[in-house]
């Protein structure tokens, strides 16, 4: 029951590939969405779970997809060891910034994490020689699984959703286990957490690590799928942008950030046409969201359909009783 | 390399005078609302782009400028008005989308009105540089440093000798109190995204000649603005100013003596550096914790 949502989620995205085969909105926007789903997801983690806002989330997500760049292209290491490398990098980093970053709060939180996020990415720019600078690198080869060369776009699709829907499930067991419970104290006030014995320091840091990890997992997929990698991938728009997912969607809630993620993919995918635009749409679309449905879209709407049906339910229980009443008058 | 340092100085105190004025316009809107506007760096941009839409209409440079402040000023407003005072009593993460959000939607407006190239305000008295023992010195540097020795002044007296400035101060430190006495406090934090508004809009115009503006122009700056309010303590309305000129100086010298790739990377290192270990700032007030 406490992962129904999951199962019909995965039901959907295995389903749509088979319903519309070689559809470009399934297997080029899909695996698009998909990776923004696993970045969104990890980034609500921290954010909507934990109430910790991260504007340089998308540094994780470089680190993540120059490591499979660098080292399969230079050093010829095959494609999961250097994820595993990514992961090593990111989480390592994650681990030693958590501290000093996350005893900040409010402003001051949202100011080091975008310091951090801008000095990894003028790293990516100015380290030409690593990284080829702002031309970015080429040549990445296809991922290799156990002999099997993913290579097509709908090859890419499975890949993709099966890593999302890991994501997904991990997601929502860590929400449910103890140290969900704890991130969500740590939310509520961080000074009622620590009097119930909660090591708020450590589940921050846990968090933090977690959501950096999903960000270098997918950006190694990125690396991969797009067989190229750039600084303009990464930069502080993109990590603005994974926030607007999770806070499209609605914060604390997993499907929230998926779906606001598919959300502002699809967007993103139909404002082509109205390129001029695009900013303006954003930008007002974050301000409408932000000012009526502070609770995002999804967690929004879901909220509203469960009182609409507790006020139909009601209802039917008042006429039902009523007619009871009557029968009995009679 | 006497010479050389000097003259990193002289360019760092420049750019240090704008991200000042820049902190001072962040300032002034947080000591008033608690909020940290990060659409501050459009602003700035749109006082500079709006300046040179205006030239480029006809009118004379004194004019344009004294009308895109005011535009600028008005934007401020609006977006006062009809973002800020909606959501009021959101959380602070909110508050920050929204303003992330207005400044997209600014440069999304700049990008259509004016294109995306850069463009270029003439300066005010000329390009002919000044010898100055060995550095040389844009006359536009000497406007930037007067225009904000300027209008530093007139803030602090505005906050310190007026009954408005006081009155705005008093909303920052308890906004029901200050109601209580009289203070009408939705005007003043409209007066408050004005004024800081038309400060950046100066600021931006100021520095246009030199840096040239485009729609996205203001992000760098915004940014670096932050920085000095965080530098130098935040609501500490002149720890700002000091923080800018800091920040400046520490961004020539780095470019100038290890590399000017790095110098953003430069000056956001020391801005953590100074998160870790001083967070109220390096000139700012101890502040006891609220439960």
């Amino acid at each position: 029951m406490r992962l129904a949502g999951f199962f019909v989620f995965a039901v959907a995205v295995i389903l749509l590939p088979i319903l519309f085969p070689d559809d470009y909105f399934v297997t080029v926007v899909g695996i698009a969405a998909g990776l923004h789903v696993i970045l969104a997801v990890g980034l609500n983690l921290l954010m909507g779970y934990a109430g910790q806002i991260s504007l340089g989330h998308a540094a994780f997500f470089g680190m993540g997809g120059y490591a499979s760049a660098i080292l399969t292209t230079r050093f010829d290491w095959p494609g999961w060891l250097a994820l595993l490398a990514g992961l090593l990098v990111a989480g390592t980093i994650a681990w030693l910034l958590a501290r000093p970053i996350l005893r900040l709060r409010g402003h001051y939180l949202a100011m080091a994490t975008l310091g951090f996020g801008i000095i990894i990415h003028v790293v990516m720019v100015q380290a030409t020689e690593w990284t080829g600078g702002p031309d970015g690198l080429g040549g990445i080869p296809p991922l290799n699984l156990l002999g099997w060369t993913v290579d097509s776009d709908q090859q890419w699709y499975w890949v993709i959703a099966a890593a999302m829907l890991l994501i997904i499930w991990l997601s929502l067991n860590i929400v449910d286990s103890r140290i969900g419970r704890a991130l969500r104290a740590v939310r509520g006030s961080e000074l009622a957490a620590q009097m119930i014995g909660i090591d708020t320091a450590r589940t921050k840091t846990q968090v933090f690590v977690v959501s950096a990890l999903f960000a270098a997992f997918a950006g190694s997929l990125f690396a991969h799928q797009q067989a190229f990698v750039s600084p303009d991938s990464f930069s502080l728009m993109i990590s603005v942008e994974l926030v607007t997912m999770v806070v499209l969607g609605g914060m604390a809630s997993t499907f929230g950030a998926a779906c606001g993620a598919i959300a502002l993919t699809l967007l993103h995918e139909g404002l082509v046409v109205f390129e001029d635009y695009e900013m303006i749409i954003h930008g007002g679309l974050l301000m409408a969201v932000m000012i009526f449905l502070p609770q995002g879209l999804f967690v929004g709407l879901t909220q509203g359909v469960q009182r609409l049906w507790m006020l139909i339910s009601s209802r039917r229980n008042a006429k039902a009783c009523q007619a009871e009443v009557n029968t009995h008058a009679l | 390399m006497l010479e050389q340092i000097f003259q990193f100085l002289v360019a760092g105190i420049t750019v240090g005078s704008i991200y000042a004025l820049v902190g001072l316009g962040f300032a002034l809107i947080y000591n008033a609302s608690d909020v940290v506007n990060f659409a501050q760096g459009e602003f700035v941009m749109l006082g500079a782009m709006t300046a040179i839409a205006l030239l480029g209409a006809g009118l004379p440079l004194a004019l344009a400028a004294i009308a895109a402040t005011l535009l600028t000023a008005l934007t401020g407003l609006l977006l006062e008005r009809c973002a800020i005072e909606p959501a009021h009593g959101a959380s602070v993460v909110t508050t920050i989308i929204i303003t992330i959000g207005a400044a997209i939607f600014l440069r999304g407006v700049a990008s259509l009105l004016w294109g995306k190239n850069s463009l270029p305000l003439p300066a005010f008295s000329g390009n002919e540089p000044i010898n100055l023992g060995g550095a040389t010195l844009l006359p536009q540097s000497l406007w930037v440093l007067g225009g904000t020795v300027l209008l530093v002044g007139l803030t602090r007296a505005f906050l310190n000798r007026t009954l408005l400035g006081k009155a705005l101060l008093a909303c920052s430190f308890n906004p029901a109190a200050a109601q209580l006495v009289g203070i009408n406090v939705k005007v003043m934090l409209r007066l408050a995204y004005g004024l800081s508004a038309g400060l950046g809009a100066i600021a931006g115009i100021l520095a246009a000649p030199i840096t040239f503006s485009s729609y996205e122009a203001g992000i760098m700056l915004g940014l670096k603005g932050f920085s000095a309010a965080i530098v130098g303590g935040i609501g500490n309305p002149m720890g700002a100013v000091a923080g800018g000129l800091l920040l400046g100086i520490l961004e020539a010298l780095g470019a100038g003596l290890i590399s000017s790739g790095y110098k953003d990377a430069i000056a956001f290192v020391f801005v953590l550096m100074v998160l870790f270990f001083e967070p109220t700032g390096l000139f700012g007030h101890k502040v006891a914790e609220r439960v």
